[in-house]
């Protein structure tokens, strides 16, 4: 079992060129920031290295930062041989949200990403398949992020707002 | 693989829709199947038909405690356990400590849910191959629990009953024994339901070899619960990564062992969780020992939660597998983002990988042998 800060200096030992940075907030887990460019090198370095073998995808959340006119995506991801969990977290900005996509690394992440896009409108470069899966494929805007305002009609049904 | 021949000798692909209202989709779900014959070549899945903004909701909510009845209704027919994951989330961030009595009795409630699901998922599973009767049988069973959850928080399907650091009121002074009645009443229920349905050589054959899932994909699909244990793999989070008081108890993890056909086929993870309700109920004699009779239950909650900025990842055992809760504080009063991580949306997305090329009729078993609640999928 592994801490964050043992996993960030394999991952540094690794990929000497790529910014990583362990961050915390003042209560919670710590995370490690990933350059959104890099995301799938250091992905794939953390599921298929013998010391890390994180074999699952838990979750991925996509999040919409207003203050900073950013979006965002925290990976948690746990490795059911050795144990140890990590989180993750990419920022890009909010007029240009592109990150790559992971479906190639952890299968899950499929719909994982899709309902990031559907929610807060980050696109997802190379996903096999990237549409809306919560809300119709021709809704508006995108719900989970902060300014959103609903869309007063839909096919000229009320949407009650 | 069975080959469609048309009249004219050519073979010829059609598309289907399965659901929205099918029986045999446990909710609002549509399937689209890409058919050679009765030979499942693709499935799309389409969800989202139960979406109610669950996540938006939390985020407008001016008091974390708010967003507790919120979660009840993503999974239902499990409002227990819900409840219980987003209260430790908050726990968590808010580095609370919860009083004894509090945790005997939540772990109490979740294991009885546990039971309740389980019946409720094994029950209408039957009931789509065919097997009517044991429905019947396992819904009294479930009525009784139903019965204490009532007499304890006054609702029989979504309960906001556990609170930050409390529960919202005590149980009734009859709850042990009627807990205990429901185990020793419960235990010999399990064999007459091997008797009834696990054995029955019909169903078998409608569920072993069928939809079969490989120890590899299941991880790399993330799928936790019973359909990741149907697979052969021993991971259960009130062992693995133990919440509340689990470390304290003995209890057994039950993995699928291809006894009646292919290790991970539907017949496994149907197994798995016949044989968790026992487990279940030796968690719950144990916690029934361990339960002081003295506390109040409500003095420890906060009148006020405003966690430090920061965020949290917490998982934990749901009857369906890993129900995780992302929850990230600013300080405000109102929570910053709620992500809940449900298991049934995770399994549904494994669909298509584990059923091409099993028949229309296999589809039904697949989709039931996975257990998803479409509250929970679509949030």
């Amino acid at each position: 079992m592994k801490t964050a800060e043992d996993i960030l200096v394999i991952l540094q030992n690794r990929l000497p060129d790529i910014e990583l940075a362990l961050e915390s907030g003042e209560s919670g887990q710590p995370w490690i920031k990933v350059p959104a460019d890099n995301i799938k090198d250091v992905s794939k370095i953390l599921r298929d290295d013998e010391e890390l073998r994180f074999d699952t995808l838990m979750c991925l959340s996509g999040l919409h930062y207003p203050a900073e006119e950013e979006l965002g995506v925290a990976y948690h991801i746990h490795s059911t041989s050795l144990k140890h969990t990590l989180a993750l977290k990419v920022r890009v900005p909010a007029e240009d949200p592109v990150i790559p996509s992971i479906e190639m690394i952890w299968k899950t992440a499929d719909w994982h990403e899709r309902e990031a896009y559907d929610m807060v409108g980050i696109r997802f470069s190379d996903h096999p398949d990237l549409r809306r899966i919560l809300c119709p494929d021709d809704w508006e805007g995108f719900p989970l992020r902060k300014d959103y305002t609903p869309q007063e009609f839909y096919h000229g049904v009320s949407t009650g707002e | 693989m069975i080959e469609a021949i048309t009249d004219t000798g050519e073979r010829r692909e059609m598309t289907i829709n399965m659901g929205p209202q099918h029986p045999s989709t446990h909710g609002v779900l549509r399937l689209e199947l890409v058919l050679d014959g009765e030979v499942i070549k693709d499935v799309k899945p389409h969800i989202g038909y139960l979406h109610r903004c669950f996540e938006k909701y939390a985020e407008e909510m001016d008091d974390y405690a708010k967003v507790i009845p919120y979660t009840d209704r993503m999974d239902y027919v499990a409002a227990m356990n819900q409840e219980h994951g987003y209260i430790i989330g908050v726990e968590r961030l808010l580095e609370l400590e919860v009083p004894e009595r509090v945790e005997y009795i939540r772990v109490i409630m979740a294991e009885l849910q546990r039971i309740a699901s389980h019946l409720l998922g094994i029950g209408a599973f039957g009931l789509d191959l065919g097997a009517f009767t044991p429905f019947l049988y396992l819904f009294t069973e479930r009525e009784k629990i139903l019965d204490i959850f009532e007499k304890a928080s006054g609702a029989r399907l979504l309960y906001n009953y556990m609170a930050v650091a409390g529960l919202m009121r005590d149980v009734h002074p009859e709850f042990k024994e009627e807990v205990a009645d429901f185990v020793k009443t419960f235990r010999p229920k399990i064999k007459e339901l091997d008797d009834l349905l696990s054995y029955n050589k019909i169903f078998i054959r409608r569920t072993a070899n069928i939809g079969v899932v490989p120890d590899k994909v299941a991880l790399n699909y993330a799928a936790s619960g019973p359909v990741l244990r149907g697979s052969g793999v021993k991971w259960d989070l009130r062992k693995n990564d133990p919440y509340s008081i689990y470390d304290r108890f003995d209890f057994e993890i039950p993995v699928g062992s291809g006894e009646m056909g292919t290790l991970g086929d539907c017949w496994d993870r149907y197994i798995v969780r016949v044989r968790e309700m026992e487990q279940s109920l030796r968690i719950i004699e144990q916690a029934l020992d361990g339960m002081p009779d003295e506390g109040d239950v409500m003095a420890a909650i906060p009148k006020r939660i405003r966690p430090k900025a920061g965020d949290i990842y917490v998982r934990t055992e749901s009857p369906r597998g890993e129900l995780g809760y992302y929850i990230v504080s600013d300080k405000s009063a109102s929570p910053f983002r709620v992500k809940a991580r449900a298991p049934s949306f995770v399994h549904l997305s494994m669909l298509p990988a584990i059923s091409k090329g099993a028949l229309i009729a296999d589809m039904v078993a697949i989709v039931g042998s996975i257990d998803i609640v479409l509250g929970e999928v679509d949030r």
